[in-house]
Parts: C-alpha cells; sequence; structure tokens
C-alpha cells in the first residue's frame, strides 16, 4: 500500500532531499478503545524496558530523528523525539495507558515502527497542499485568533491556508479531530534514514485500527 | 503559500551551491557526532552516566544557516570529547579498582577493611568485596584477615518489612 505525499517546500527540500511527509484520510470514529487494542498495549509495554530505552538512540530510525533535530536547531536531549518521549513515559507511568481509540492507534504505531503519526480533522484540511514549509511572518498554528504565534522561517506542517502544527508538534487543538465518528487525516513526518516500508508501516497499523475499530 | 514557493534567491548560482555543499558537510558531520554522542551515552551508562549537560532552552526547528550549523557541530564535538574522557577516566579507575582487588585478594593483611563495590569494578549488582578479620576481635590480634564478597542488593522492602512478613 502506498500513501499520497504531502508538498515539501523547495529550499528545504534542497537542504534535506530525505525529508517527506505522506498522509492518509479516512473515516474513523474516535471513542474508547476495544479490548484488543488495549490488550495490544500491554503486550506493547511489556516489550519496552529499561536498557533498551537506553540503547535505543543507537537504533537506525531514532537515530535518523535526533540527528535531524540537531539539524534543525532542536536539542532531542531537551525536546526528546516522539519514539523516545513515549517509550520515556512508558518507563514512568509504568505501561502505555489506553486514552481513546484514536491516540492508542498513533501510540501503537509510534512504538512499533518509530515512525511519529500525527490525525487532523480533514474538515481543516486541504489535503491537496498539504506540507512542510517555513512559517511566513505573523502566522499562527490553528485557525484561532488566540493560535500560537510563530516566528518566521519556523518549520511547520501546513496547507495553502492554514498551519496546523509546528514540525513534530502537535496540532493544533482545534484542527485536531474530536470524539466522535469523522474524517481525519492522518499524516506521518519521515526524515533521511528512514527507511519508506517504516513510513508506510506506521499509517498502515494506524489506518488498520481505525477501520477496524 | 505552498503552491506559491518562489525564492527570490537565484537558485544554482555558485556561491550558493558552495554554500549548500557546506550546509550539507556540516550535516553530516552532526549526524556523525550525534551517532557517537549516542554511543558514548550507551558505553557510559553502566559506569555511572554522563554528567548532565545543562539543558539548553527548547528552540522551535527551523532552517539554520552555516554559523548556526557551525555552532551545533562544536558544541556536539565539544560534548563528545568530553563523554570520551569522562568514559576514559571512569574505564581507568575501574582497572585499578579491578587491580587493587586482586591484590587484596592475594594479600588481604596488607588492605585491611578496604571495601570495593561492583560497580566500582565495572560490574553490575551491589555485591562489595571487604577485607574483614577472621573471627572478628581474635582475628584481628592474630592477624587473621580474609576478604568476604557480600550477599547482594538489599531487599526492596527493607530487612524490617521482610522479617515482620
Amino acid at each position: 500500500m502506498s500513501f499520497p505525499k504531502g508538498l515539501i517546500a523547495p529550499e528545504l527540500a534542497a537542504e534535506f532531499p530525505g525529508l517527506r511527509l505522506h498522509w492518509t484520510e479516512l473515516e474513523a470514529r474516535v471513542g474508547t478503545s476495544p479490548r484488543d487494542v488495549r490488550r495490544r498495549l500491554r503486550d506493547l509495554s511489556d516489550r519496552v524496558a529499561g536498557a533498551g530505552v537506553v540503547a535505543m538512540r543507537t537504533q537506525p530510525i531514532p537515530h535518523a530523528y535526533r540527528a535531524f533535530y540537531r539539524q534543525v536547531g532542536l536539542d532531542p536531549d531537551a525536546a526528546r523525539i516522539p519514539s523516545e518521549e513515549a517509550a520515556v513515559r512508558r518507563l514512568l507511568q509504568g505501561r502505555f495507558g489506553s486514552r481513546d481509540m484514536l491516540q492508542d492507534a498513533l501510540l501503537i504505531a509510534l512504538v512499533e515502527t518509530g515512525v511519529p503519526v500525527w490525525a487532523l480533522d480533514a474538515r481543516r484540511v486541504e489535503v491537496d497542499s498539504l506540507g512542510i514549509r517555513a512559517a511566513t511572518s505573523g502566522e499562527r498554528v490553528g485557525s484561532s485568533r488566540e493560535g500560537l504565534s510563530l516566528p518566521a522561517g519556523q518549520l511547520v506542517v501546513a496547507d495553502a491556508s492554514r498551519v496546523h502544527a509546528s514540525l513534530f508538534g502537535e496540532p493544533a487543538p482545534d484542527h485536531a479531530p474530536g470524539p466522535g465518528e469523522q474524517r481525519i487525516v492522518l499524516y506521518a513526518v519521515a526524515v533521511e534514514g528512514v527507511p519508506a516500508i517504516h513510513v508506510e508501516e506506521a499509517l498502515w497499523v494506524c489506518t488498520d485500527l481505525l477501520e477496524a475499530g | 503559500m505552498l503552491l506559491e514557493y518562489q525564492s527570490s534567491t537565484r537558485i544554482g548560482s555558485p556561491p550558493e551551491q558552495d554554500e549548500r555543499a557546506a550546509r550539507r558537510t556540516l550535516r553530516a558531520q552532526i549526524a556523525k557526532l550525534e551517532r557517537d554522542l549516542s554511543e558514548a551515552f550507551v558505553t557510559a551508562y553502566p559506569m555511572g552516566g554522563l554528567d548532565a549537560e545543562p539543558t539548553r532552552s527548547c528552540a522551535a526547528p527551523r532552517l539554520l544557516d552555516l554559523g548556526e550549523l557551525e555552532r551545533v557541530r562544536d558544541d556536539l564535538a565539544a560534548r563528545v570529547r568530553s563523554a570520551r574522557a569522562t568514559i576514559s577516566e571512569r574505564a581507568d579507575r575501574q582497572a585499578a579498582n579491578r587491580v587493587q582487588l586482586e591484590r587484596m585478594l592475594l594479600e588481604p593483611g596488607r588492605y585491611r577493611f578496604v571495601r570495593i563495590s561492583n560497580r566500582d569494578i565495572g560490574e553490575p549488582g551491589c555485591g562489595v568485596w571487604q577485607v574483614r578479620p577472621r573471627l572478628g576481635l581474635i582475628g584481628m590480634l592474630m592477624g587473621w584477615w580474609q576478604v568476604k564478597l557480600s550477599s547482594g542488593c538489599p531487599l526492596a522492602t527493607g530487612r524490617g518489612a521482610a522479617a515482620a512478613d
């Protein structure tokens, strides 16, 4: 299964040839997770141990994200990459707790593949122009006036008319899917060193769980 | 916006190509240093970990210019150097402790009451090697010394709680 590719601004594509965004759109019901999804989270919890989390940063995919974080001015020891953040949270809380069907699907995909996936309310997204670019002066995250104001040049996930999230950040609250049945857009961000098959697997795992749920 | 990307600079002019090549080289160096630092982190972990670096404020992700990339590279290089120095220093200390433990085992009388923990010699567990007199006071007076290894990690619940069970 192959997923559509988002647009990468030319100046970014020239600097980071491996940077890419893949997305997919689907109908999903956001609610309490069924028992088998909660069991899958428990099984994943059992697979994450302290020694593995310490050594995680030497594995190819976490390393690729950590290197990219450094290259765009982030310190992955201060702002952890998504897979490390999830693993550390698991160690602190003792398990991967279930939140809702959507968040559980995103977490399972992240832990199984190392590739982060985020979800947007499809009504807020123009998928044809969804991609990664630098913010322009005066732009805000989300559609509301209270949205976080962005400095010019900050890398964001956006479409032709709106900024949905900072790159690697959570989507604006007013662009995130709410509870109930709706159309949602899932997107995954990959960097150089992350094989395409992992990105596809991450989106496929989410799609599979959400469509089955 | 996304559909209207038109760079005002002339793409492909020689100085810009040179600068882009320089940025690419710096990014490759940053990726390599990040790998080196990660490996140092994993190596140092059983030795007590690396010293905590001062956490810088988390900036927003953006395209860094040449100077900023150089600063990131230099900062990483300094951290890798410091991490390797720490590992080397701890490895030397552990080697010295292992030698001293061997000497303690050969001639316990010369190392009275000296304690070396498993951690001091880079071994897992909570055991402690200690030179103690055989038969307490009598051993002290007679010069009967021996090396004893403690039984291991303390009970998670503590001795009192275990006894109460």
